[in-house]
């Protein structure tokens, strides 16, 4: 079974967002997703300067058999994507929760409220 | 859900902890937790398991069998001597493809093994041609042991199995148990097929997964490793609208034969030519194209599609197949991935050179 990060919030397309310093939020996918996907051979990561709407596809991650889009979980300016998954895309599958993709900087950090709590994405995923 | 078929040996796969897909109407095993790619590596240099028994397995009987098959499809079985195999196609009156098949020889009878996602037509197809002398195997479950050091495990099952050459069929037992093992396979790697009752299906898996050089490995490298050795997936490379001579396989089609269904349409397309062939393409840079995709030349003039897009574990790098314009000759082609221009270099098929016992 996957594991839960209890401090992070998550989305229904299954990426997980933690807040930083009042106005950053990192961005990965979840344990569910990274298994769901199944190895991942590439990421298509957005660009630092890069504004992203909440709810807009901002990047996409590529397993041997499929593409699945990834969504903002926030309004804002991309700060940072992980060049370390753009070389090396199976860290995800390695440690999903511990590897991020991107980072933002949000318009507006309360938008995170309209996602999921850890026990609400573990009770979605497991309906 | 109610819909959804088992394939016998279901529960073995849930305790090998494997993830479970819908695949033509099947609950089916796509991946175990080692991961498509580690899986398709394992059946390049030791062996995979493959349960395929989702497959569509049949015996055809009765006088003049052969004689009765040789008119559904372009090949030529007189030349099929007993204990022989060869892959052909059953065609419809326009040329295009029913479903691929291997046939088999065996003693008295002729056993044929279908795509899951086409049997019920073709079944019918087939009951409906041969007059009642079609016998589904439904009970009947369906292995695949493939790669290098198969025969090392085979040859401690059955002697007989490993006097096979590739494309060659045998009725032996395993353990005392009657099966029928073919020399042959979807991976491009040496191997065998078993087909055996499904009352001594566990007894089998669980024989062949003794052996420490064989790990299951599930449809999602099965797809990877056919693509790399260039084999056709109907739905795919194939459909009823495409025929043999389209699809490129030309070296199934007996130039002298008549009388099969849409023999003249393809007849006609081997004397002046296809409209389309099918190519290998190797894709420069990493992001993987897709089916479907379409292809541009450096004119940007469309020539094809896309027909299955993967990445290659054994290549390190995104390969397709597709079906182009027979004109074509560009040795550079292009796809556009997400506004990116995806340059593609067209290749012979198969990517990965084959390693097939046969005989020289």
């Amino acid at each position: 079974m996957s594991d839960f990060t209890e401090n992070l919030k998550y989305a229904k397309s299954h990426e997980w967002a933690a807040l930083e310093d009042g106005n950053m939020v990192r961005v990965g996918i979840t344990d569910f997703a990274q298994e769901e996907l199944g190895d991942l051979v590439f990421v298509e990561l957005p660009e630092a300067g890069q504004k992203v709407a909440a709810g807009e596809v901002c990047a996409v991650v590529e397993s041997v058999k499929a593409a699945s889009d990834l969504y903002s979980p926030v309004t804002g300016e991309v700060i940072e994507s992980n060049q370390a998954v753009t070389d090396e895309p199976e860290l995800v599958n390695d440690d999903a929760f511990g590897t991020w993709l991107f980072c933002i900087k949000a318009d507006d950090p309360s938008q995170l409220e309209a996602l999921m709590s850890a026990a609400e994405y573990e009770q979605m995923i497991n309906d | 859900m109610s819909d959804l078929k088992q394939i016998p040996l279901d529960d073995l796969h849930r305790s090998l902890n494997a993830k479970m897909v819908t695949y033509a109407g099947y609950r089916m095993p796509v991946q175990y937790p080692t991961g498509i790619i580690k899986e398709h590596l394992h059946c390049r240099s030791q062996v995979g398991f493959f349960d395929i028994s989702h497959m569509g397995q049949c015996l055809l009987r009765g006088p003049n069998i052969m004689e009765k098959l040789d008119l559904l499809i372009p090949s030529a079985l007189n030349n099929l001597a007993k204990g022989h195999q060869c892959y052909s196609v059953l065609t419809n009156a326009s040329g295009g493809i029913i479903d691929d098949l291997i046939i088999s020889r065996l003693e008295n009878d002729l056993m044929i093994v279908v795509n899951a996602n086409c049997k019920e037509k073709d079944f019918a197809y087939l009951k409906n041609r041969l007059n009642d002398h079609v016998q589904v195997l439904s009970d009947q479950a369906l292995f695949a042991l493939q790669g290098p050091m198969a025969k090392i495990v085979m040859v401690q099952l059955s002697e007989q199995a490993c006097q096979l050459y590739y494309l060659q069929t045998v009725k032996t037992k395993i353990k005392g148990i009657q099966c029928i093992i073919s020399r042959s396979g979807y991976s491009g790697e040496d191997g065998f097929e078993i087909s055996v009752a499904n009352h001594y299906a566990r007894e089998i898996a669980e024989l062949l997964l003794s052996f420490q050089q064989v790990k299951p490995i599930g449809l999602g490298a099965r797809d990877t490793l056919r693509l790399e050795s260039g084999f056709c997936l109907y739905g795919n490379e194939l459909t009823d609208t495409i025929t043999p001579v389209e699809a490129s396989l030309h070296w199934l089609i007996d130039k002298d034969k008549r009388n099969f269904p849409g023999e003249k349409i393809i007849r006609e397309q081997l004397q002046r030519g296809a409209v389309s062939k099918r190519i290998g393409l190797v894709v420069e840079g990493r992001i993987p194209v897709r089916e479907h995709q379409s292809i541009h030349n450096s004119d940007h003039r469309i020539v094809g599609m896309i027909s299955s897009g993967r990445f290659s574990p054994s290549l390190n790098k995104p390969i397709a197949m597709a079906l182009i314009d027979a004109q074509c000759s560009d040795a550079i082609l292009y796809a556009h991935v997400r506004n990116k221009k995806i340059a593609m270099q067209v290749t012979t098929l198969p990517f990965v050179t084959p390693r097939y016992h046969r005989r020289n």
